[in-house]
């Protein structure tokens, strides 16, 4: 590593290199706060750039660190501010500091999910281990396997929106998590099972039968990959869905921890990809982050205009041919329903299928009646309620035949 | 850095008119060792980068175009098994030994891009063209190359890279990277150029186009690029419509909407996207452009 002067005899410069190696860690640091994945590798390459003369103007410093630890676009996009703000002493857009925002902490709907600190170190033991039913209860107030599993089963009907008890509410989100689990899993098998190769591989088969002189005792079939399926969720947060945002954002969080191929994001009066900040493994955690992220969560909802962000910024990304986009939403369009058609039309043509779950389906006397949810009807392949742990699992199935 | 303004002006005598930035990142791809991940919107020039580059150092550019499925024995190597079968045939009745150590040996070895890249004696520029269309194992696989520089083939051993290459990725997000080949890389976002520069690139690469039709076409590009399209026109695109107008004779596109109406196929690539862009909104971009 050579960050300090040409000269490294004197004293006098090894204090300076040291106070700018010291520096250098601080930014890191920064960097790391704000999402940037910076390892040890490229703290040393940084420090060998400064080294060789890019330290001489901060104009080229920066563009040559942008590139360094930049490793997406988004990253790309708030560098400039970062860097301006800490070398250069720069005020900083809002836009671009992450961390700390007090304002979205007062959002109904991600408030009530923290309220309870017992709730969510309950839910962390559930994801954070193998899945056994009853182990979470057991380490948590000692009570016994039997009373845990039994109290999952009167869960299973209740509707969400009517489960006021904490500990009720962390059980709930624990089973989530393990129906996600067991999801998967399922998925994945019968994906194995299907597999068995069709066409024969000549190139591979001579190959093969080099040692038998060329003669092809051995076949070598070619076998068709299946590729995982793909959960997209999109989750409403707005303020009508507000009951039920905890319980389905813990589902995502179970899912996206299991799934190898799940994105997720949220939606309000516009779109959030929150995949990212829902892969941290502490839901805790996982809440914070979101709840920077959601700012305005708890207000109206523009499905359509959401959608339109979605298929247009996201959808080339996270789609491919065995996607299943997932919609949690009561279908309360406040903006254009025109719009929110002609957007599920468009994301029909992209994805293999569209779940709508709507919780509201299952209230008595409910009908598809908004403008929003008229317009978005025909072009969903499963309507369904969502408002109890029973009715999600019984999506299983049919998530497993795609 | 005088490395660094040496490899803009080498850039732009190769016809790519690069921003500031990427010369910054070519210089340090030299410095570090490292490959550069670009990313951008179709048609905005990635591949363009690698050959320019490869004209900067005046070197091989070898390709590898990536796709769903793409393994080891198209990206690296394979034995000739034809010539292998051949060989067996030829020489039977010898000893099993010696003909394996003659079927196996760098005669029958077929190179792939990945291998030819790194046993070249001037380091050539290798790009792997949308790394995203490949399979994640083959992410990492390529990941575990990048790293080492070096193959081994069990029935050869161990092969070193006798050069460096100088990798370039490219990527158009219709998958997401892997963190740890994120980290491998530099990177750097390749962005729809501004009208000044759109209209250089223009100047650069086809002849016969005057500074200032350039620089309308570049202008009116710019505003379409505006209109909610389904497919946003990139450069390759503006660069078709510019040959096509010179082509045609046109001097100044207010001259001539009719043409500039109709040639609109060059930029606009969906039907919904051409029936979006009427003669009324012809009439309305080209009254944007001065």
């Amino acid at each position: 590593m050579s960050c300090c002067g040409p000269n490294p005899g004197y004293e006098e410069l090894d204090e300076v290199s040291r106070l700018v190696s010291a520096r250098l860690a601080a930014f890191l640091r920064t960097l790391r706060d704000n999402g940037f994945a910076v390892g040890l590798h490229e703290g040393r390459d940084a420090a060998s750039l400064m080294g060789s003369g890019y330290a001489e103007k901060p104009g080229l410093l920066r563009t040559a660190f942008k590139h360094l630890f930049s490793a997406r676009k988004t990253d790309w996009e708030k560098f400039d501010g970062l860097f301006d703000a800490f070398w250069l002493g720069k005020r900083v857009r809002s836009r671009s500091l992450t961390m700390g925002s007090a304002k979205a902490a007062n959002s109904p709907s991600l408030k009530s999910l923290r309220d309870n600190p017992s709730e969510s170190t309950a839910s962390e033991t559930a994801t954070d281990q193998i899945p056994s039913a009853g182990e979470a209860p057991e380490q948590r107030t000692g009570e016994g396997r039997m009373e845990g599993a039994s109290r999952a089963d009167n869960l299973a009907e209740i509707d969400f929106r009517k489960m006021a008890d904490p500990d009720q509410i962390a059980e709930a989100h624990a089973v989530a998590a393990r129906l996600a689990k067991t999801m998967r899993t399922r998925l994945t098998r019968r994906d194995l099972a299907r597999r068995r190769g069709y066409r024969l591989d000549l190139r591979r088969t001579i190959h093969r039968n080099i040692s038998h002189g060329g003669v092809p005792i051995s076949l070598v079939k070619r076998q068709r990959k299946e590729k995982p399926l793909r959960l997209v969720m999109l989750l409403d947060a707005s303020g009508s869905m507000s009951m039920y945002t905890g319980v389905f954002l813990r589902f995502i969080h179970g899912v996206l921890d299991e799934f190898r191929e799940a994105e997720a994001f949220l939606f309000h009066t516009r779109l959030a990809y929150v995949s990212d900040a829902m892969k941290e493994k502490d839901p805790a955690r996982a809440l914070d982050r979101l709840s920077i992220m959601a700012q305005g969560a708890g207000g109206g909802t523009r499905i359509g205009e959401s959608l339109q962000t979605f298929n247009r910024w996201h959808a080339a990304r996270v789609l491919h041919s065995r996607s299943c986009v997932m919609i949690v939403s009561d279908g309360y369009e406040t903006g254009d329903a025109a719009l929110l058609g002609r957007e599920m039309a468009a994301l029909s043509r992209r994805c293999r299928r569209i779940v709508w779950l709507n919780p509201m389906m299952a209230w008595e006397g409910y009908a598809p009646e908004a403008a929003g949810i008229k317009a978005a009807l025909p072009h969903v392949d499963l309507y369904a309620p969502a408002n109890t742990l029973k009715s999600l699992t019984e999506l299983e199935p049919y998530l497993a035949k795609l | 850095m005088k490395n660094r303004e040496e490899i803009a002006e080498r850039l732009a005598t190769s016809g790519y008119i690069a921003d500031g930035e990427l010369a910054t990142a070519i210089s340090l791809m030299q410095l570090l060792k490292r490959p550069l991940l670009l990313e951008g919107e179709a048609g905005v020039g990635k591949t363009e980068v690698a050959k320019a580059l490869a004209t900067v150092h005046a070197t091989e550019l070898i390709r590898l175009q990536c796709y769903e499925g793409l393994d080891q024995s198209a990206a690296l190597y394979e034995w000739n098994y034809q010539r292998q079968l051949l060989a067996i045939q030829a020489h039977r009745g010898e000893q099993a030994d010696t003909i394996l150590d003659q079927i196996f040996s760098e005669k029958y070895l077929l190179e792939r891009p990945l291998l030819a890249a790194i046993r070249r004696d001037r380091p050539p520029v290798l790009l792997i063209d949308e790394i995203d269309r490949a399979d994640d194992e083959f992410e990492a696989f390529l990941l575990e190359l990048l790293s080492d520089f070096q193959v081994s083939i069990p029935e050869l051993g161990t092969i070193s890279a006798t050069t460096i290459p100088h990798v370039i990725l490219t990527s158009n997000g219709t998958r997401e990277l892997s963190d740890a080949l994120r980290r491998r890389c530099l990177y750097h976002y390749v962005d729809y150029p501004d009208v000044d520069r759109e209209a250089r690139i223009i100047m650069a690469r086809i002849s016969g186009a005057a500074a200032s039709l350039s620089l309308q076409i570049a202008r009116l590009v710019e505003n379409i690029r505006k209109e909610e399209l389904r497919k946003v026109p990139g450069v390759a695109e503006t660069l078709d419509w510019a040959a096509a107008l010179v082509g045609i004779g046109v001097r100044d596109l207010h001259d001539a909407p009719e043409t500039v109406h109709e040639t609109l196929m060059c930029l606009l690539k969906t039907h919904e996207d051409k029936s979006r862009v009427t003669r009324e909104v012809t009439e309305r971009l080209l009254g944007k452009v001065a």
